[in-house]
């Protein structure tokens, strides 16, 4: 990255970026429904089709719904296909991602996280994909447009691979990403097509091999089918790796299931996802002028949570703060908080890292630098006195 | 092969796209009515279904009744599956020289009239190439015959039984394929598998066309409308004999009645046949009665001044 000439980079919103790399990665079918904020992306994969720059068809459906039913039937048929969405749109589809996962169709779809209704509200939280984070999807998120343009190469050589064959999700958080442009850096249409080459399905639907797909189960086998998602998920964090091996051997950039700033030392760590990333790393690293030690921890591969991945890193810290944008009402934590705990009580490091859980910025309330310096400062002092942490769910940037 | 007009009915002999042994009722008139659809239909062909009876007796895992490539989504979603089959397989066949295969979606009412009338319209709007096939036992029969749109005035099911204050469904059914030919698609046509020559060439009419085309096949379900399983095919054809469901067609807008029926037996000779609706003869429900025959009549009417129309 940093050998890279200012020419080189192309100024583009993430939206356009995705949809460009959408274009690069050659995809046959692309079903989506307009939302914002995910619609510039669709809006250029529209202009790519109808101006011949890209041999694919659009399909427009009448609804989310489906946009994904489309999407699946046409990956069961072997072709490549992207789709995005956000908010109800993500909500509208949800029954039909579980028979993506579980008709193992290696969709890609970008999630430009929205809050969900009511009140309704255009701006970002990551409430949507927190409500399917069951479904079966992988789960990536980006928390800059390079990172968005990258992980649409990876994301389509993962899900394709024999031993994952699962949708991606690629979740980029509405207006702070969706709508922000950057210098971007691009790979060429060539080492594109050398790196994704076109789908070759193993099975398919087509009359040369006539196949039932979408059969009935019952006790007797539903169960095992699922399993087999929960299979295909435990391999996708060495997958990843690999995918991002190759593909830093072609660029030079490299993200990791997790982003880790400063946290060789850290005594308090900071947990988020997303662009709040970004602000919370500036934070860190005035935090540290100050003499904390805090470290931040950017949750890049979401589903599967890459336990393996986070644990060297907060092994030894003494206390976390995790930011969650979603709210998991009635629930111990919020949805990264659950997750956190889970992973240090199965780790055995339940009673050394006490978690503060935050729930912030819903609806697409903004998050300071400043105001992560005031949530880690206060951590950081209670560990120092050896106080005891607060416990339970913070709703943080509430009016009083 | 598989494009001129039915004449005999040696000519469907060894056409079956579907193996013995489903799990579908005896007398199941939604499994004659597809194997009919699927022994006059054209190749290589991929077959499309909704969460429905057809799915659920043809596909209990691991085993299949189904020749062809199928495909099971959900129950709203049978058009729009065949949406994305076809987009695929228009874009592989350009990039990468796949073969092109005809369409056919198959949904019940409740899937086609109810939960799937939205994802219908589209498909059609859209102008993909397939045929979907709607096959209309007048009520939601896999969950238990509940009432849905397509069932018709008076009729008991699970969720309009006939109660001591009201008796029956209180609405009259919905008229689907005028909804569907509003699209304005190049083929829309009702059929019955008592008439099996009529649908066999509408089945081939319809996938003649570059477009969406829309077949309505009556299915007598013995379960819920209550008649022998040895009655299925006489129930059907005393429904299009009655008048209650007449063939027609609509080609590029003009309209046809593809089977006259110049002398109606009366209408209740379809309903004495089937509990669902005996007791709309009871003098009691004589006023619903009138009411199910003005829908009748008037519906037969319309489409007959509208096949003059276009005579």
């Amino acid at each position: 990255m940093s050998l890279l000439q200012p020419k080189m980079l192309r100024p583009m919103s993430t939206s356009e970026a995705i949809a460009y790399a959408v274009k690069q990665a050659n995809v046959d079918v692309i079903a989506a429904y307009p939302i914002t904020p995910q619609t510039i992306i669709v809006e250029r994969l529209s202009e790519y089709v109808n101006n011949g720059e890209l041999d694919a068809e659009y399909v427009a459906v009448e609804s989310e719904h489906s946009a994904m039913s489309a999407c699946v039937a046409a990956s069961l048929t072997g072709a490549r296909v992207f789709t995005s969405t956000a908010s109800q749109g993500l909500a509208l589809m949800h029954e039909v991602l579980y028979v993506a996962s579980s008709l193992r169709c290696p969709i890609v779809m970008a999630i430009a996280n929205r809050a969900l209704s009511a009140p309704i509200n255009i701006h970002c939280d990551h409430s949507d994909v927190m409500g399917s984070r069951d479904a079966g999807w992988v789960h990536i998120f980006v928390e800059n447009g390079q990172q968005a343009y990258d992980r649409v190469f990876q994301a389509f050589r993962l899900a394709e691979d024999e031993d994952v064959l699962l949708p991606v999700g690629i979740n980029l958080d509405g207006f702070f990403l969706s709508h922000a442009v950057e210098g971007i850096a691009t790979i060429s249409d060539s080492k594109a097509a050398t790196f994704l080459p076109p789908r070759k399905a193993k099975y398919y639907v087509d009359s040369s091999m006539p196949m039932t797909f979408g059969a009935f189960a019952l006790p007797d086998w539903y169960f095992e089918i699922k399993h087999q998602v929960a299979i295909a998920m435990e391999k996708v964090p060495k997958k990843l790796e690999e995918v991002e091996k190759l593909y830093y051997q072609m660029t030079g950039r490299i993200y990791g299931h997790v982003g880790a700033y400063k946290t060789e030392d850290a005594e308090v760590g900071l947990v988020c996802a997303g662009s709040a990333a970004g602000t919370a790393k500036y934070a860190v690293s005035r935090l540290r002028e100050k003499g904390i030690k805090a470290g931040l921890l950017s949750i890049r591969l979401f589903r599967p949570f890459p336990v393996e991945s986070i644990l060297p890193h907060v092994k030894d810290m003494r206390a976390l703060v995790v930011m969650d944008r979603a709210m998991s009402p009635g629930a111990p934590s919020a949805p990264i908080g659950q997750d956190i705990k889970t992973m240090l009580y199965d780790a055995g490091l339940r009673r050394n890292i006490p978690v503060v859980n935050f729930v912030y910025g819903l609806g697409g309330r903004d998050i300071s630098a400043a105001e992560f310096e005031e949530i880690v400062t206060k951590v950081a002092k209670d560990v120092k006195a050896r106080r005891r942490i607060q416990r339970g769910t913070i709703y943080w940037g509430l009016r009083s | 092969m598989l494009v001129g007009e039915v004449k005999s009915i040696r000519e469907l002999y060894g056409l079956d796209l579907i193996a013995p042994g489903h799990r579908a009722c005896a007398g199941c008139g939604a499994l004659v009515g597809v194997r009919q659809v699927l022994m006059a239909s054209r190749r290589p062909l991929i077959v499309v279904s909704a969460t429905s009876c057809l799915e659920v007796t043809s596909t209990p895992y691991p085993q299949t009744m189904w020749k062809v490539p199928w495909v099971h989504l959900l129950f709203e979603n049978a058009a729009t599956a065949a949406s994305g089959i076809e987009a695929a397989l228009k874009v592989l066949s350009r990039k990468y020289g796949r073969q092109e295969h005809y369409i056919i979606a198959f949904g019940g009412d409740g899937g086609t009239f109810d939960i799937g009338l939205q994802a219908l319209s589209g498909a059609l709007e859209r102008g993909h190439r397939f045929l979907y096939v709607c096959y209309d036992n007048e009520a939601y029969m896999n969950t238990g015959i509940q009432r849905s749109g397509a069932t018709p005035l008076g009729a008991a099911t699970t969720t309009s039984p006939v109660g001591t204050k009201i008796v029956g469904k209180t609405q009259q059914k919905k008229d689907l394929l005028e909804i569907v030919a509003a699209h304005r698609i190049p083929y829309a046509a009702t059929a019955s598998p008592s008439h099996w020559k009529d649908l066999a060439n509408k089945v081939r009419k319809a996938q003649s066309y570059d477009g969406p085309s829309f077949i309505h096949l009556i299915a007598p379900c013995t379960r819920g409308w209550y008649f022998d399983p040895s009655q299925t095919i006489k129930v059907a054809r005393l429904a299009v004999e009655t008048r209650y469901w007449p063939l027609y067609e609509v080609e590029n807008g003009r309209y046809r009645i593809t089977h006259p029926v110049p002398n109606p037996k009366p209408l209740e000779e379809f309903l004495k046949v089937q509990r669902r609706l005996s007791h709309l003869l009871l003098p009691e429900n004589a006023e619903m009665l009138e009411r199910l025959k003005a829908y009748v009549n008037e519906r037969w009417e319309r489409l007959q001044r509208l096949s003059v129309c276009f005579a």
